[in-house]
């Protein structure tokens, strides 16, 4: 099986090259056009002028045909720039899609009826897989379809989507225990997984239609930008129509001249059509999908990469995101008088049935300081986590033992009838200070000590946060730490605002509260319990790794579960409309050289005053005009590499960014094509 | 030759002084009026307006939706016209009529009724000798006040939309009419209309008068009598300037001299027809308030007024090389009053292109060609610095949309403005704002120089000729009223395409921005953020300033390139 090829080809490989070229005639159907309207009035600019060239030819009349013929080819290949642009853009994500689909290989499943490896399975093709059925996997074999671990862990190669070769843990309960079709068991006992998604429905048959630029629609930002284009390009044949009339009045009134005839009429039109952002327009957005593809990231629409441009309100999981991973158990602190062995043994047995990775911290810590526990006595009845009651534990035949945080705990305690040492409060105070996380320890009614779980801020982060700053983008941790332990690493990790002791409906109303105040929420998660608020947020993103609910709730699926990547598809969101924005600009401000050289060669011949307008001393009409026509055609695609890359992004406040755009791409659109023009014109009376 | 007098340095930045005093007062002013809160006048006016809402029924409490707004505003206007076209067609039996006039023809009925509905006032046709006195003093006055009005009115209605949250109502159509008139309009064209009287403008109603004429002249015989028309000018007068109308009670507009008499007056009038559209920027940053956004939108307005203004009077202080080779030195007065001078006459002339008033105090026609494509290319601009009463300041709120949409983009947000968010229909209707004129523009100066119809009627030969019937068009489409005259207009084919280029400049942009106001109205409120684009600074200021000409220069540099400037080039002798 073959692994995603995760490198950008460069942008003109050949790879690539060949499907575009067929794409770039395909393209050329005038129905499928339409649907790019200023492209659409060239080709029929196109068309007239090679009729115009044939009439030309045989009746000797008009325009050379010299003439006439170069400027219908131009037109042709105006057209076929971009039309090559689009296939461009749109050919490497179908490269990406067949390697994917070459993963959805006939897989026999082993269909079992109870989630028990050692039941009897009947195969069955995995295509008849529907939801709810559960699977046997073996190692070595290929997961059939979409769906969740129930039983087992296995370590699974999921380099298929993700491209990524180390192998990645899978397990039932907890937050990781997705799976997806067609990725590979390596090693195992047998696991059962529970199917979740119907055939056609699977994530890579998601994956391939998006890549493939199927089910691409135009987002609401480039359809307005459209309005704007069809305007101008509306204006721009009224503008040739009018000097139609123009001309011929004044061949009238001057008594000398010719009228400006429809070839060089559909040339002006060409040439102050925005046929430049018009060529390059579908290539962005393709384009940019792609882009956050090659960072492994999914967009499930064009739409939620360009709100993410937009978004002014990060939520972030503190853990993963903003620090490493998860909290490991670094101390034990005996309180009340008790000693220290009483409280590793008792934070030991309330931790053999804890199956979160804090949980095991504790186990390993509890482990190297020599208790003696091996494994949980006989008749144990283990006391799940419930978000309710916040602490989880053992109830043994003689004792019980529970853990969780310190005022669920006195709680507890408290309602058992025994009593809260003060040293407790103490004690939790410190590490909560120091932005650790106590966990309190109980035997029965009795407060044994303290666990000392710490976090550790992820490396570098805090200057990705001052960066958002200064992009205007605000970040808010959440965290289900207290107050004290979140304000610790809050101020440490540099965040704007935290949610500290948060519950899952409290971050549904945070969410809300931000929407209804106007702000844009992105956020990143994985549980289950996120995906309530990543439903309600604008832009959010699942990991990979999350679970199924988390991810269908979600509109960006990130493949390597790194949280940090909302800083990226947050760039690329505004690469986007950046580019847009400053190819529009640089598109129209060409505009003014292109008069300059066709308004005083079309109408020499009746007011010769006109050639001061010649600003660019081109040599004579006909070289003035293919000069124009030759520039704006070539203009396109010597912005391919542009559009396909993006215009780069700097964290900059808007005013500033403005002004640097405003800069190169508007300022630069105006003397571009003066230089341009005159150095085709040069060329093309040399070689004429 | 010095290139400037000192004294119109004097005046124009008295006049500049003046204005940007008023913008404030008069700005907060007209908020308070629309948004129904006390105001300076208002124990005297408030019993009044109540019995306006009762004699007509209307709820002012009740306000309504876009739609509804839009179809009351059209009714109102629609109505307008047939009640004009009627009564300018009967004007020969109804009353006041000392000369005995008759009736207007039906075209020109047509075009006029349009003209003053739609606060146009192009007028095919000389006052003195076609309109009775109940003509100008009912429903031409009438329809003076209230075409302002209701252009204020789709203005204040926009302002809403930006400024509310997540609501449906934009206002109530009657009231905000009522209010235009009752509270603004007319306090204010009824001082400036007693000071007009006071510095010599007539007012009256007697029949026009025989004077006997100083120095006999021989026309085919000695003359030695002249008729003076006579009427209720001043009151006619300020209105017409106020509203940003400009249709001209005599023929002679602005340069006769029973219409504008004297340097002061002329001071005064200008003052009149800026001051509403400058202090509406005001009212906006009022009503949405930030009222830095009323200055920063001011600023772009002033700078292309005054920078134009600089041109054409450069160019007419500059002359006309070819009447210099005669041994004629000096400025081009020709068509000018001299009572005026090049200062007076186009600081006039600028502000009257660019506020759509149309209103002329000098021949614009016999301008040179650069002062007299200025004076087209302020019009052709769009209207929007500071354009007409209302219709100025929403095309101007058309074009910053659409800057801010491109702006927005540059720096990668989906572009927002006053915390709105700039989608599909706002582009769809800041396009349908802003380029409307310009393609009537476009199509009917076209049509008239494709058919014989249209080339027909062009009085002077070449390029002038060519720019005569592209300032027709520029003015009707753009609702602005002035005339370079040198065009026999008064035919059915223009009445009729002036007429309906004046309709389709006036409704479509009217009912768009009140569609946007309604769509606007409805959005939440996005709260700015260092990632918002700043609206109220010079980087803004300078971008949209921008905007605006490109958009106009790109529309029409061919047409410009073929009038005024081959001609210009011609005169200085290019070869």
């Amino acid at each position: 099986m073959t692994s995603v090829d995760k490198k950008q080809d460069s942008i003109f490989s050949k790879k690539l090259m060949w499907p575009a070229l067929r794409g770039t005639f395909s393209k050329l159907n005038p129905v499928t056009l339409w649907r790019n309207p200023v492209m659409f009035f060239v080709e029929i600019g196109g068309i007239i002028t090679a009729l115009n060239f044939v009439y030309n030819i045989i009746t000797g009349k008009g325009d050379p045909a010299w003439f006439t013929g170069a400027v219908s080819m131009l037109l042709w290949l105006t057209v076929m720039f971009a039309t090559f642009a689009e296939s461009l853009a749109e050919g490497r994500g179908k490269a990406r899609a067949e390697s994917l689909r070459k993963s959805r290989t006939e897989i026999i499943a082993k269909k079992v009826k109870q989630p028990d490896p050692s039941g009897p399975a009947t195969e069955i093709n995995a295509n008849d897989l529907r939801k709810g059925d559960l699977v046997l996997v073996g190692a070595n074999e290929l997961i059939p379809g979409d769906g969740d671990v129930v039983f087992g862990a296995a370590l699974v190669d999921e380099s298929a989507i993700t491209g990524e070769s180390a192998p990645v843990v899978r397990e039932s309960g907890g937050d990781r225990s997705a799976v997806t079709g067609g990725t590979r068991v390596t090693a195992t006992e047998n696991i059962i997984v529970q199917i979740t998604a119907d055939p056609g429905e699977t994530f890579i048959d998601k994956m391939v239609s998006l890549v493939e630029g199927a089910k691409r629609r135009k987002t609401p930002n480039e359809i307005a930008l459209n309005i704007l284009l069809i305007a101008l390009t509306i204006i721009f044949l009224l503008v040739v129509f009018n000097l139609n009339s123009l001309s011929s009045y004044s061949v009238k009134a001057a008594g000398q001249g010719t009228v400006v005839s429809l070839v060089v009429l559909i040339a002006l039109f060409v040439c102050l059509a925005p046929t430049t952002i018009a060529a390059l327009l579908p290539a962005i957005g393709i384009a940019g999908m792609d882009r956050l593809f090659s960072r492994n990231v999914m967009a499930l629409s064009g739409r939620a990469i360009e709100a993410a441009g937009d978004v002014n309100t990060l939520l972030l999981d503190k853990t993963g995101t903003i620090t490493l991973g998860n909290r490991e158990a670094v101390e034990f602190i005996a309180i009340g008088g008790h000693s220290g062995e009483e409280v590793v043994d008792a934070a030991l047995m309330s931790s053999f049935t804890d199956e979160t990775p804090e949980g095991r911290s504790i186990i390993v810590l509890a482990k190297q300081m020599g208790s003696r526990l091996q494994e949980l006595p006989d008749h144990a009845a283990p006391v799940p986590f419930r978000a309710e009651t916040r602490i989880s534990g053992v109830d043994l035949e003689d004792h019980s033992y529970r853990k969780g945080a310190p005022d669920s705990i006195v709680r507890y305690i408290e309602q058992r009838g025994g009593s809260v040492p003060a040293e407790l409060e103490q004690k939790v105070t410190e590490i909560a200070r120091a932005g650790s996380t106590p966990l309190a320890v109980t035997r029965d009614n009795e407060v044994l000590g303290v666990i000392n779980l710490k976090d550790i801020i992820k490396g570098g982060i805090q200057e990705r946060f001052a960066q958002l700053r200064k992009m205007g983008i605000k970040t808010v941790m959440i965290t289900g730490d207290n107050p004290l332990t979140a304000a610790a690493i809050a101020a440490e990790a540099n965040v704007d605002d935290f949610l500290a002791e948060a519950k899952p409906e409290d971050k549904l109303k945070l969410i809300r509260d931000y929407q209804a105040d106007g702000y844009m929420v992105a956020m990143t998660g994985d549980g289950t319990n996120d995906a309530p608020a990543l439903a309600q947020a604008d832009v959010a993103v699942a990991m990979n790794t999350g679970t199924q609910p988390a991810r269908d709730a979600a509109n960006i699926i990130d493949l390597d579960s790194n949280p940090t990547k909302l800083l990226d598809i947050v760039e690329i969101g505004k690469q986007i409309l950046m580019t847009r924005g400053n190819l529009t600009t640089f598109s129209i401000a060409n505009d003014i050289a292109k008069y300059f050289a066709i308004i005083p060669a079309a109408l020499t011949s009746v007011y010769p005053q006109l050639q001061t307008l010649n600003l660019m001393h081109l040599a004579n009409p006909h070289s003035a005009i293919l000069s124009a026509v030759i520039f704006n055609a070539l203009v396109i695609p010597f912005l391919i590499p542009l559009a396909l890359k993006g215009t780069r992004y700097r964290p900059m406040p808007a005013q500033k960014l403005l002004v640097y755009n405003l800069f190169i791409y508007g300022l630069g659109g105006v003397i571009a094509p003066f230089i341009g023009i005159k150095l085709i014109d040069m060329l093309v009376t040399f070689s004429i | 030759m010095q290139n400037f007098e000192i004294y119109d340095l004097i005046e124009i930045a008295a006049l500049l002084a003046v204005l940007l005093l008023l913008v404030k007062p008069l700005g907060s002013y007209m908020a308070r009026v629309y948004q129904g809160e006390k105001n300076l006048l208002s124990p005297v006016l408030r019993p009044l307006e109540r019995l306006v809402y009762r004699f007509a029924g209307i709820d002012e409490q009740k306000e309504s939706g876009w739609k509804q707004y839009a179809f009351a505003f059209l009714l109102f206007n629609g109505l307008g016209i047939v009640f004009l076209f009627l009564v300018l067609v009967f004007q020969g039996v109804l009353p006041l009529n000392p000369q005995g006039l008759p009736g207007f023809p039906l075209t020109l009925a047509f075009n006029t009724a349009v003209s003053f509905i739609t606060n146009t006032n192009w007028q095919n046709y000389a006052g003195e000798s076609t309109a009775s006195y109940f003509t100008q003093t009912v429903p031409l006055t009438l329809s003076h006040f209230v075409s302002a009005a209701a252009g204020m009115a789709v203005v204040i209605a926009l302002i809403r939309g930006i400024a509310r949250r997540t609501a449906e109502q934009i206002g109530n159509f009657w009231v905000d009419l009522t209010r235009g008139v009752l509270y603004i309009l007319l306090p204010i064209a009824l001082i400036a209309g007693i000071f007009l009287v006071s510095q010599g403008v007539i007012q009256n109603f007697s029949g026009y008068q025989q004077a006997r004429l100083v120095q006999a002249q021989n026309r085919n015989g000695a003359v030695t009598t002249q008729v003076l028309p006579m009427g209720p000018v001043a009151s006619f007068e300020s209105i017409k300037l106020l509203g940003t109308n400009g249709g001209g009670f005599f023929n002679a507009n602005s340069a006769h001299p029973y219409e504008n008499p004297s340097p002061l007056t002329n001071f005064v009038e200008i003052a009149l027809f800026l001051m509403i559209p400058l202090a509406l920027t005001h009212t906006f940053g009022r009503m949405v308030g930030n009222t830095r956004q009323g200055w920063a939108i001011l600023t772009a307005m002033l700078i292309i007024l005054v920078v134009s203004l600089g041109a054409m009077y450069w160019s007419e202080r500059a002359g006309n090389p070819l009447i210099h080779r005669q041994g004629i030195a000096g400025p081009n007065m020709e068509g000018k009053e001299v009572r005026f001078g090049i200062g007076g006459s186009t600081l006039f002339s600028a502000g009257t292109t660019a506020t759509s008033d149309g209103a002329v105090n000098s021949m614009l026609d016999s301008y040179t060609p650069l002062g007299g494509g200025v004076n087209m290319f302020l019009m052709l601009l769009g209207e929007v610095v500071p354009g007409g009463v209302g219709s100025g300041l929403y095309t101007m709120l058309g074009f910053v949309i659409i800057a801010v949409f491109v702006a927005g983009l540059m720096i990668g947000r989906t572009p927002e403005y006053l915390g709105k968010k700039i989608e599909v229909r706002e582009m769809w209707m800041s396009v349908i704002i802003v380029l409307t004129s310009g393609i009537s523009v476009l199509i009917f100066s076209g049509m008239a120089l494709l058919l014989p119809a249209g080339t027909g009627a062009i009085l002077n030969p070449g390029p002038h000729g060519l720019s005569e019937v592209l300032y027709a068009y520029a003015s009707a489409s753009n609702n602005n009223g002035s005339a370079f005259a040198g065009i026999s207009a008064n035919t059915s084919f223009y009445n009729l395409t002036l007429g309906f280029a004046m309709l389709l400049g006036r409704f479509l942009p009217a009912v768009a921005a009140l569609a946007m106001s309604g769509s606007l109205a409805a959005k939440k409120y996005v709260p700015p953020s260092l990632g918002t684009l700043p609206t109220n600074n010079l980087t803004f200021i300078g971008w949209l300033i921008v905007v605006v000409l490109i958009v106009g220069a790109l529309t029409f540099l061919p047409a410009l390139g073929l009038g005024p400037i081959v001609e210009h080039l011609i005169m200085i002798g290019r070869k």
